[in-house]
């Protein structure tokens, strides 16, 4: 049983990608998805960063809003951002910020 | 889609798409201990990283096995997780150009990380360059630590003693910066964020990436009726 949840999952998950990807050319060109495309990203990325920064598990496992070091992690990168700094070290000093934080 | 690509430029996509293939496909670690510690053998942990492929479905899957669900329940919420890669899709598609046996494989690579570092790039050119290194990047990782992290559990430490959680979100951070260049983008990404942030402590993982979407569909159509005359 537990293979074919696996299995199942799998195919589904590949065809749900798929499907995703073979929406015909004349249907993205329609201007309300032209509109969603441009906001999609904008909205994903975003909500994205939330969930990535601020998602903690409670005492029984359940997903629950966390505040720590990722969020300092996070205001760092902000800075680094406002400072005009490349890529990569935006996201070393998001990592280096909560790395410390944790050892003190 | 025919300009080249500088190779300046090209080189940064890819350490850029190396930078982040590292810090997600750590967390396959993770993935690889739970799994085994949630009753799936080293084979079906292994098995779900290769063919599901999609780090929240795959989760939701072995939560719900280990909590003591369902297989098919779990299977079940994993897909339902998978759903906002369809979304990815839908704008990965045009973007990319890919057509026939390339897409199909490509299809496979659609997750998060790929999505979020080729949609934001200026050309089809640079978004294949960020697409394929972070796809493939996470890929091998993703199943090389899933195996490491099913076979020695969790003896090599975690991954946020590195700082490797913040640095995912510091990169997709990075990623939307150039974006809020307008009002109405800086207003989607608030809300979008607010609505992911309130329904994390209701919702499963996946769900609260996927409810922040509707923030985009909602805008688009209200746009609409705005422009009309």
């Amino acid at each position: 049983m537990t293979w074919l949840a696996v299995l199942l999952c799998a195919a589904g998950c590949y065809l749900l990608k798929l499907a995703g990807m073979s929406v015909p050319s004349h249907v993205l060109e329609r201007p309300l998805v032209r509109r969603l495309a441009d906001l999609l990203p904008i909205a994903l990325l975003a909500a994205l960063i939330a969930v990535q920064v601020l998602t903690g598990t409670d005492r029984d496992g359940h997903p629950a809003l966390t505040v720590d070091a990722r969020l300092a992690g996070l205001g760092a990168a902000l800075v680094a951002l406002l400072l005009r700094a490349p890529f990569l070290v935006v996201v070393f000093v998001g990592a280096l910020t909560a790395a410390l934080l944790r050892l003190a | 889609m025919a300009e080249p690509l500088d190779p300046g430029r090209r080189r940064q996509i890819v350490s850029d798409g190396i930078a982040v293939s590292v810090a997600t496909g750590a967390y396959g670690v993770s993935f690889g201990a739970i799994g085994v510690g949630n009753g799936l053998d080293i084979w079906q942990t292994c098995a779900m990283s290769l063919l599901v492929f999609t780090g929240a479905s795959q989760f939701a899957l072995v939560g719900v096995l280990g909590a003591g669900g369902a297989p098919l329940l779990g299977a079940a919420s994993g897909l339902l997780l998978g759903v906002r890669n369809t979304l990815y899709g839908l704008r990965l598609a045009p973007l990319l150009g890919w057509r026939g046996l390339r897409r199909a494989a490509a299809a496979h690579l659609v997750i998060d990380e790929s999505t979020a570092m080729s949609v934001t790039r200026e050309s089809s050119e640079a978004a294949r360059v960020g697409f394929l290194t972070t796809g493939v990047g996470v890929f091998v990782l993703w199943n090389l630590s899933t195996l490491i992290g099913a076979v020695a559990g969790d003896a090599l430490g975690d991954p946020r003693d590195y700082g490797l959680d913040a640095a995912v979100g510091a990169a997709f951070l990075a990623l939307l910066w150039p974006r809020l260049d307008s009002t109405v983008h800086r207003l989607v990404a608030l809300c979008a964020a607010a609505v992911a942030t309130g329904l994390v402590p209701f919702t499963a993982a996946g769900v609260p990436v996927l409810a922040a979407a509707v923030v985009a569909l909602a805008t688009a159509a209200l746009r609409r009726d705005r422009e009309a005359p």
